[in-house]
Formats: structure tokens, sequence, C-alpha cells
């Protein structure tokens, strides 16, 4: 098949992971991957970003696929049921808005800047390397930390699960996934 | 009306599909299609029933069944 300019944007995907990991700034855009697929959805009613332009699902496909690192297993029934997707999808809204609290409360002075990353909302990894002070507001830093927290576990899970089911298996649960589709499903006139 | 004579299709599960489009990205045929964001749908016309689909998805929905055109 010919390949189009989006098949790359898994380079994208890693290049986020990796800029993250010199200046944390840079996990601001990783707001692109919030904003974009909801603007696909709510006004194209597609899911356009999922079925071309995600470069998280064109990382797992091509580590899981190509580089075999998938043991290419169903997953479990349980992962897929409308329970776990939606139970998911709020769990992170609320991790979300967790983190926006935090930033919050560092704008309003009333917390220090944490300058470290919490992998899969428990472990506090140091990483003030990432942290060269800002022109701006702490909480501004605040954000990147906590924004790239969210980023950094998610691609854990993915990995995690693209490993012992099928590549592309964090696309079951992703919440921005489950988000579109139920946009999708609203527009499309479906009972959601 | 076409004949009784049983064939082999990809057929998918609407209500369990996440609508991903890993399925779209492996078809040879270019014979499914993600409709309005919601599911896959299969042309039966143009699958020929090779099963990359079914491998690929994700959530495993995809199935190969003898369907009565």
């Amino acid at each position: 098949m010919k390949s189009r300019w989006y098949d790359k944007l898994w380079i994208a995907s890693l290049l986020y992971l990796l800029l993250g990991f010199f200046n944390i700034l840079f996990a601001w855009l990783g707001l692109l991957c919030f904003f974009i697929p909801l603007l696909i959805a709510a006004v194209g009613g597609s899911k356009g970003y999922c079925n071309r332009y995600c470069g998280r699902g064109q990382l797992f496909s091509l580590l899981g696929g190509r580089f075999g690192l998938s043991r290419k297993k169903d997953i479990p029934g349980w992962m897929k049921s409308r329970a776990f997707r939606y139970g998911f999808l709020i769990f992170f809204l609320a991790m979300f808005a967790l983190m926006l609290w935090n930033t919050y409360l560092v704008f309003a002075g009333v917390r220090e800047l944490g300058q470290a990353v919490t992998l899969l909302w428990t472990f506090r990894l140091p990483w003030h390397w990432a942290y060269h002070g800002t022109l701006f507001h702490p909480g501004v830093a605040q954000f990147a930390f906590g924004f790239y927290s969210i980023m950094l576990t998610s691609t854990v899970l993915g990995l995690v699960t693209m490993v012992l089911f099928k590549p592309r298996s964090w696309c079951v649960y992703c919440p921005m996934g489950t988000m579109t589709q139920l946009i999708c499903k609203a527009k499309a006139g479906k009972e959601p | 009306m076409t004949s009784g004579k049983k064939r082999r299709r990809a057929v998918v599960d609407r209500a369990a599909c996440v609508a991903c489009g890993c399925c779209v990205k492996v078809c040879p045929l270019q014979a499914i299609e993600i409709v309005r964001g919601v599911a896959a749908r299969v042309d039966p016309e143009k699958c020929v029933c090779c099963g990359k689909c079914a491998r690929e998805c994700p959530a495993s929905v995809i199935a190969i069944r003898e369907v009565t055109p």
C-alpha cells in the first residue's frame, strides 16, 4: 500500500517522549494529541485521528508487529467490555482533573513546583534534569510535569498490553479513542 | 437474487468494535471501512476472506464466518 506522510507520525510520538526527557516544557505539545482527535470527532464526525494520524498506535504497531515484541494473543473479554472502557475513561479524566488541580495549587502559590514525573499514578520518578527554569510561572512547568506523567504512564500501559496481547491493544481502552467514539456515536444518532 | 451457496467472509461484531481502523490499514483490497467513527464495515463484494483484518484487530472482534450471500 502507498506510504503517506502521516504513516510516519510514530516518529513524532517517539520524539515527544525523548524531548520531555531533556526539557519538560515540550510536554505541552502533547495537548495536540488531546484536541486534534476531539476536533476531528466533533467537527468531522469521524475517528480520523485513530484511523490515520495516531503516532502512538503506529509506534505500537511497529514495535509489536515488525519488531515482533507482541505475543499477538486475544485481549481478555473484560478489557474490551464497555464497563472497563468507560470506567477507564472516567478514571483517566479524574486523574487529569487531579493534575489540573495540582497545577492550580502551584499557580496559586499554595504548593511548590514538584520536579518529578509520576508513573502509573503512584511512583514518583526524579525528573529535575529536564527543568531549567522558565520565563513563565512555575505553574506552567507543573502542568508540563503532570501532562508528561500522563503521557508516559499511558505509553507504559500500552507497551505492557502490546507485549501481552496484540500490538495495538492500547487502542481498545485508550481514553481518547473511547471519548471520540462516544462523540461519533452521538453525532451518528446512535445510543452511546 | 444470488444463489444460496455459502461463502466465507470477514464479519465484524459492530457492538464491540472500537473503530480504531487497524483493519482498514491491513486490508489488501480496501474492502473494510470505518463508518462515521462508530464501527468497521466489510464490503462483502470485495472481501476475499484473507483474514488479515481478523488477525490485526486489537479487540479480536472480526471473525471469518460462512455467510449466505
